[in-house]
């Protein structure tokens, strides 16, 4: 048993340290590419919502495409068909100069398309959830497209759609895991580096296991409380 | 006393090129642009080489993906089965073991169950061979349909126990009322409705573990995803990731498309005739 703990201490001798820096950095990845992805969800969602029908196909194209792909190789394609497509600009200008895509950037922007893909169509499902009467009210009241989408919509969509939502950051948090096979040390890759050299495979994946559990556990509890925000101007949330 | 002013008719719905037609089709013109722009390097890059020596090998890794796909989802479906019972078991041990199970399962990452499963196996060397089941967990192949199917029995439980909780009381009342026992109400009157509620998320929860799947080829399984790694490692052409995601795409849409004429068929005492 202490021979587990001092497996985990910080030093040059336990992977305390190593493990904790893969940690921070997928927290990173994960918070770095949420607002990305809810941003691209929701004009995605908008472009779906619209009743012009060429819109709508352009929408729909997309989340075809990146719901029907398996992050994996999203991933894979964004890395490698990043490097050769800036490689081959750049070959316009110079002939020696290479150039190394950045892990961090590749996993934001594969994780970002996925993650739009499908928040975009858990807004569209709470842009459904909203009656026409309160477009309606909106412009009755005067005011503009964009002012009723934002002080009139917006508040009832959030609540609407931080369900679903919130059930999609969870599973982004476990995909951040992926990038640990293109070459970003998130908490996957150090775990699997730590397995290498100590041999103690069992153990640090299941510890690793258990720190995406405890994650998902500080998320609900994070979710919860953005839950009860969101619904502050409920009647029944006051009783 | 103020007069009511007759206030202008609502703006009439814009015709012609309107500025949402024109994102519309600016957007659909990109669409097509990188699509031309694809189809143009898998032409300009044929290699009949390529193709002749990965080619097959990629289509036996569409194959290895199917079957890993329906193995782990049937035997997952039957995991299921106690487990969603277990979620609506009175007793409290039983329900907390199985919310223990599905809470693990969906909230780690499929790739660490994975190497769990695969690479912590080998502390359980002598053990698994005094017990004769080294043989099992010594291949890649056969710890990965035991990862999905553990992985996706959490979630299938879970879709099938929203499904039960959420028929009716009604139904289960007119069961009552009618005498029937309680299990003949369960597997007569609660399944069949719920079977219809969680058609939908069952259809979506396959889509999942055909992307899932992929994550095999992370453990040395030559899938789909493993073939093309391999294709891609020895030929650096990128096209091989341009076919995979085909092939993925024409998996993924034909099964929703399957799914559709199922749930419309499934649901077809729901519709009203046409008069």
């Amino acid at each position: 048993m202490s021979d587990y703990i001092s497996l985990l201490s910080f030093g040059p001798n336990g992977w305390g340290d190593e493990l904790a820096s893969g940690l921070l950095i997928t927290v990173t990845l994960a918070l770095a590419t949420l607002p990305f992805g809810l941003l691209a969800g929701f004009l995605l969602a908008l472009g779906k919502n619209s009743e012009e029908a060429t819109l709508k196909a352009a929408a729909n194209i997309y989340t075809t495409i990146f719901r029907g792909l398996p992050e994996l190789l999203t991933l894979f394609i964004v890395y490698y068909g990043a490097q050769i497509a800036l490689q081959s600009v750049i070959k316009l200008f110079s002939d020696s100069a290479s150039i190394e895509i950045n892990g961090f950037i590749a996993g934001m922007v594969a994780l970002g398309c996925v993650f739009a893909a499908y928040a975009s169509e858990v807004f569209l499902s709470a842009f459904k959830g909203i009656k026409a009467g309160q477009y309606e009210a909106g412009h009755a009241l005067g005011l503009s497209r964009f002012h009723t989408l934002r002080l009139v919509i917006l508040p009832q969509l959030i609540k609407l759609a931080l369900p679903g939502l919130s059930n999609l950051w969870l599973i982004l948090v476990k995909e951040t895991s992926l990038v640990s096979v293109i070459a970003l040390s998130d908490f996957m890759r150090q775990t699997r580096i730590a397995v290498g050299v100590t041999k103690e495979a069992f153990f640090f994946y299941l510890l690793a296991c258990l720190v995406y559990v405890a994650l998902a556990i500080l998320s609900s509890i994070g979710i919860r409380g953005l839950e009860r925000w969101s619904s502050r101007g409920d009647a029944e949330a006051r009783s | 006393m103020s007069e009511i002013t007759s206030r202008p008719p609502p703006p009439a719905t814009a015709t012609g090129w309107t500025s949402a037609r024109i994102t519309g089709v600016a957007i659909l013109a990109v669409w097509a642009l990188i699509g031309a722009l694809l189809i143009k390097v898998l032409v300009d890059g044929y290699d009949p080489e390529i193709y002749q020596k990965y080619g097959p090998r990629i289509l036996t890794g569409v194959l290895t993906t199917i079957e890993l796909i329906v193995l782990s989802i049937s035997i997952g479906f039957v995991l299921a089965i106690p487990l969603t019972l277990g979620r609506l078991s009175n007793n409290r041990l039983i329900s907390a073991l199985s919310f223990a199970y599905v809470y693990f399962f969906r909230g780690t990452p499929l790739l660490a169950q994975i190497f769990l499963i695969y690479y912590g196996a080998g502390i359980f060397r002598p053990e698994l061979q005094s017990v004769g089941l080294w043989w099992f967990f010594r291949d890649a192949y056969f710890c990965a349909v035991l990862t999905f199917a553990l992985n996706t029995a959490a979630y299938q439980a879970e879709i099938f126990r929203g499904a039960i909780q959420s028929v009716p009381k009604g139904l289960v009342e007119a069961g009552q009322a009618l005498g029937l026992q309680r299990m003949i109400i369960f597997w007569r009157i609660e399944v069949p409705n719920a079977a219809i509620i969680a058609l939908r998320p069952f259809g979506n929860e396959i889509v999942l573990m055909i992307k899932g799947s992929a994550l095999a080829s992370i453990i040395t399984v030559y899938d789909l995803m493993g073939n093309t790694r391999l294709a891609y490692a020895r030929t650096f052409d990128f096209q091989v990731y341009l076919w995979a995601a085909l092939l993925y795409l024409v998996m993924v849409e034909s099964l929703r498309r399957l799914w559709d004429r199922l749930e419309l068929r499934l649901t077809r005492h729901l519709k009203r005739a046409p008069d």
